[in-house]
Order: structure tokens, then sequence, then C-alpha cells
């Protein structure tokens, strides 16, 4: 068990951060923080692929090195992920300024205060 | 001709970026510019439907860049179903946003985008193109959600925000698992080398069931539902039809794709967990959403979680898979949209017109919205499902199928659902014809950018959002009479998806 721990350390990271994400984004009540926990549950997945692509003793996926090949493609599909995760936190962050313009608090109980004696 | 596929897709981008654009020039141009987009995309549309049913599946393979390794585009009947009714819903929605606003060019540039993610979605053999597109959906929805002037709009979308990405990133997160399965993220090509892998190994199954969880948030499945009815009722009555008419089903038609596509019927049928995890989500969605849209006292919001109830029945039917029970799956997923867009336009047009917004408020609605309330109660009974109404005919395949497939419980869910959606429909339209109206309601019309426009006096109803919802309703019963014709000609696609 330890073993397989200790060999996969780069897969447990990924998984680690996508737990630590998830629970940020639940537990947290602040809005901010729930997006920057959205942010590391991403990053966690990015991770996961990067990982999944690295291959030991590879070289860069240039023709004029040496074979074997790190795989390129999941480098090409995370940054795709990357700039769709950036667009993402724009967005929530935008709102989250509108909420504050409208309410005057970022915290979750806070809203739900202000919300229901409206 | 070959190139039409990437038109569809490529038609309503170029709207989007026109209306932003024409939008420095004259503001409130974005909406002639949306109806042109949308034309064009309908025309495409009928062009590629009429090409896939009579000559078969149409391939195009995008930049030269050869399958599995380049993205390729793919039409077959379901899928052109589902771009016709993108291209119909949103032309609809636009002749009732006319009147209704919002009205700002950007508004028009994030429909559109909303659109390209739609069709990008129903058209694409990729599975990470598929993401990409789902993701483009999830944000041009986020920001129309956000597009209401209230504070209760931007609570709302940032809770769909966050609850939507993470239902997206577990797909990809599936996807990865898939793809370091087998090399390639081609469907097709999927699908062949996963069977070749066999299908219990655990990747493969981890990868169904990431992919499946995450599209089960985005369809709105109980449990996974919760940011919905925050979303279809805090947002403008305009977003709510496109959003509940569109979104939920295209998510839909992509976990029918995934499922019987890359996974194959005998994936379903090798994995009794699999085949649980969908016949649980089904049944679950269908008896939660159904009781808790009778427990609502806000229309829209009681709208919201029938659709709750009724992706129920569309997983259901794919969970079934059997030749009718997808049929279902189809017919369901079109009168769905057609019947529930048009009730959230009708529910925005009474709102409008009467000021009623709760179910109470409904009382005696013949009287002051004759056309709100006829409307109102035709669409409610296509959606309860009584012949010869589309709601019907989707709802008897899918209860045909079950019966073939000897699914005798989930049989008992689906006709017991009706009953159910009857439940919740059947008192308003009693409060809307047989009562006297009780409460005096002002006109309380919503001026969403009544203020960033300068605010002109274009309050009320306007004849094209009367004839928009009278049209839904005109065909949530011609589409029923329409179905048989259909199912023939759907039946040699959905017979090559389950082979």
């Amino acid at each position: 068990m330890i073993d397989l721990l200790v060999t996969r350390d780069y897969y447990v990271a990924a998984f680690l951060l996508l737990g630590i994400g998830t629970y940020v984004m639940i537990a947290a009540g602040n809005f901010v923080k729930k997006v920057i926990g959205m942010n590391i549950f991403q990053t966690g997945i990015f991770l996961f692929f990067i990982a999944s692509a690295y291959l030991d003793g590879g070289s860069p996926p240039v023709l004029t090195d040496i074979a074997p090949y790190v795989s390129p493609l999941p480098h090409v599909l995370i940054l795709t992920a990357i700039v769709v995760g950036v667009a993402l936190t724009a967005v929530a962050l935008g709102m989250i300024v509108r909420i504050y313009a409208e309410y005057g608090t970022l915290t979750e109980d806070t809203l739900k205060e202000v919300r229901d004696s409206e | 001709m070959s190139d039409l596929v990437a038109l569809a897709v490529a038609a309503p981008i170029v709207g989007s970026l026109v209306a932003l654009v024409a939008g420095i020039a004259r503001s409130k141009s974005g909406w002639p510019v949306a109806v042109v987009a949308c034309a064009v995309q309908l025309v495409v549309a009928a062009q590629l439907a009429a090409t896939a049913f009579t000559e078969g599946t149409i391939e195009y393979v995008v930049g030269g860049f050869e399958a599995p390794y380049g993205i390729e585009l793919v039409v077959d009947g379901l899928t052109a179903t589902m771009i016709v009714l993108i291209a119909v819903v949103s032309l609809g929605v636009l002749a009732y946003a006319r009147r209704a606003g919002p009205r700002s060019n950007p508004f028009y540039a994030v429909y559109m985008l909303l659109v390209t993610g739609l069709t990008g979605m129903s058209v694409t053999a990729d599975l990470f193109n598929m993401y990409v597109f789902l993701e483009i959906t999830g944000l041009a929805a986020y920001a129309l959600v956000a597009s209401g002037d209230r504070g209760r709009s931007a609570v709302a979308a940032l809770k769909y925000l966050l609850v939507g990405t993470v239902g997206a990133s577990l797909f990809l997160l599936g996807v990865g698992y898939a793809y370091i399965d087998t090399g390639t993220l081609n469907m097709a090509d999927l699908a062949v080398k996963l069977a070749e892998n066999g299908y219990d190994a655990t990747l493969t199954q981890a990868a169904f069931a990431f992919i499946v969880v995450g599209l089960f948030i985005k369809v709105a499945v109980f449990p996974l539902h919760t940011w919905q009815p925050d979303a279809y009722a805090g947002a403008p009555d305009t977003v709510s039809a496109l959003i509940s008419a569109l979104v939920s089903t295209i998510a839909a038609y992509a976990l029918l794709r995934v499922v019987y596509t890359v996974f194959g019927a005998g994936f379903v049928d090798a994995n009794p967990l699999a085949h649980a995890i969908l016949v649980g989500g089904a049944v679950v969605s269908i008896v939660a959403g159904s009781l808790l849209a009778i427990s609502q006292s806000e229309v829209k919001r009681m709208l919201a979680y029938s659709s709750v109830a009724q992706f129920g029945l569309v997983v259901a039917a794919i969970s079934i898979g059997n030749v009718t029970a997808l049929m279902g799956a189809a017919v369901h997923l079109v009168g769905h949209a057609i019947m529930k867009g048009g009730l959230f336009l009708t529910a925005g047009l009474v709102a409008t017109e009467t000021g009623a917004r709760r179910v109470e408020e409904f009382d005696g609605l013949v009287q002051r919205s004759p056309v709100g309330a006829g409307v109102f109660g035709v669409l409610a009974v296509a959606m309860v499902g009584i012949p010869p109404t589309i709601g019907f005919a989707g709802k008897w395949y899918i209860a045909v199928g079950a019966a073939e497939a000897g699914s005798w419980a989930l049989l008992a869910v689906i006709v017991g659902s009706t009953l159910l959606t009857l439940a919740y429909f059947a008192r308003l339209v009693e409060r809307m014809f047989f009562r006297e109206p009780s409460v005096d309601l002002e006109p309380a019309v919503e001026r969403v950018d009544a203020r960033a426009d300068g605010g002109e006096g274009a309050t009320g109803v306007s004849l094209g959002m009367q004839a928009t919802v009278v049209a839904a309703a005109v065909l949530a019963v011609a589409l029923g009479f329409a179905v048989f014709g259909y199912s023939d000609a759907l039946q040699p696609t959905i017979e090559a998806l389950l082979s």
C-alpha cells in the first residue's frame, strides 16, 4: 500500500488537491475563497493530466531528440483547460463584484441574513 | 456543401462577434444581428437534417487532420434533430426578447455564444472537444443568468458557476481516464479501443463514473440539481426559457452520446453498477423532482423542479437502452424543450401583463390574460402527457421501451410520474380557469436594462411575445402528430447507435 502511494506520488498529490479544493468550496463561507477552492480543484485535474504524460527518461517531443518522447497531447489539452479556467475565474469574480455592490457582503451567512430580511 | 457542418458552429460565433463590435458603433443593434445569425443557422441546420435523414450520416474532418488524430464532426439523425431544435428555439426566443429584453449588445453576443456552445456539443465527435464546448455553453449560461438586474440573479449565477464547473471538471477527469486507457479522444475510435481493453477494466469503469456524474450535474439530476431552480428562477424570463429549453437538453443528449457511442450498450450490460447509477439517478429525479415541484409557491421555481423530474424520464430512457426507449428519449428531449421553454415564456408574459409570479396569484388568470392562461393551459396539458400532444408521445415511447425491456419497476415510476406531473399542473389550471381573481396586482414589468438604455417607455406585451408563446403551444400539439413520421426516419440512427 505504502509502496503504491510512493510510486504514484504525483497522482496522490493531484487527488489531494482535488479533495482540498472540494473542501474549500464547501466549507469556506467567503465567496472569494470558494472561487479559490474551485481553482485548486481544477489545478488538481490539470496536474493529473500532466503527470499522466510523463515518461521516465523520456525526452521532449521534438523530432531531433532521441526517442522515447514524453506525450505532448495532454499538455496541449491542459493549455486549453487552463484558458477555460481563467475565463471561469474572471466571470466568477465579476459576479462577486456585483454581489458585493448589491448586498455589501461577501460571506454566505451574512448574505442569507440580508436576503431573508428583504 | 461539405463545409456546412462547420458553418453550423461558425455562424453563431460570427454573429456573436459582430453583435459585440456593432455595439461600439450603435447600441441596440444586437437584436437584428442575432436574428440574421440564427436564421442562417436554421437554414444550415435544416439542410444538414435533410441530408442526414435521406443520405445518412455526415462526417467532416476539421482542418484536414484525419480522424482519429484530428477533430471530427459527425451529424447523424439524432444530432440533426438537436441542431434543428437549437436553431428553432433560439430564433423563437429572440422573437420574444425583442420587447421583453434584456436588449444590450453584449447580451446578444453572449446569447449567440451559448448557441455556439450547444451546437458544438451536438456535432462534435471528439470527447475533449465536447468538454471545450461544454465549458463554452456553461460560461455563456452563467453570464446570461447574471444578466438580470437584481442581486438575486448574481447570487444564482455564482452558485450555478461553482456547481457547473465541478460538473464540467469531473467530465474532464473522466475524459482523462479514458484517454490514459486508450490513447485516443475520437469517440468512434474510443469505442473500439475500450471494447478491446475489456469492459471490466478499472480505468474504463472510473472514466464512465466520472463522465456520467459530471453530466448528471449539467443535466440537473437529483440530488445534483441544486443550482438549477435558483438559476431558472433568478434569471430574466427570456434567459430562463432559453436555458431551460436547451442547456440541460443538450447535456442529456451528450450523456446519451457518451453512454452509447463511446462506452456502448455492451459496457452498460457488463457493469451492473453502471446501469444502477443511471436507473438510480432517473428514479430519484422523477420522484423527488415532482414532489419538490408540488411544494413550490413560485411558478418559475415549480417549472424548474418539473424539469428535474422530466430529465429523470430521459435518463430512465437512456438506462433502458432499447430502440423504443431511446426514440422516446429523443422525442421527449425535443418535446420538453418546446413545452418547458414555452411555459417559461408564458410565465414571463403573464408576469408582464398581470404581475402574477406566484401560484396563488394565478387565480382567475383567464380573465386578466386570456392568451397567457390559454397557452399555459395547453402547455401544462401537454407536459402531463395527454394525447395527442408531444408530451404524450415521448412518455409513451419511454414507457413502451420499459415494458419491452421488462423493467416493470421503472415502468411503474414512469407511469406514476404522469400523475405527479398532473398534481402540480392541475392546481394551476384549476386556479387559472375556475376561480375568481382574489388579489389585485399591478402589472410589474421587469425592465431589465432600462437604466442602461436610457429607459424608453416600451412596456407591456408585444405581438412578438404573444406570437412566440402561441407558436410554442401549437408546436406542442402539432409535433405530437409529426412524431410517427419522425420515428421512422430516426429508426436507422438509433439502431446504428445500439449496434
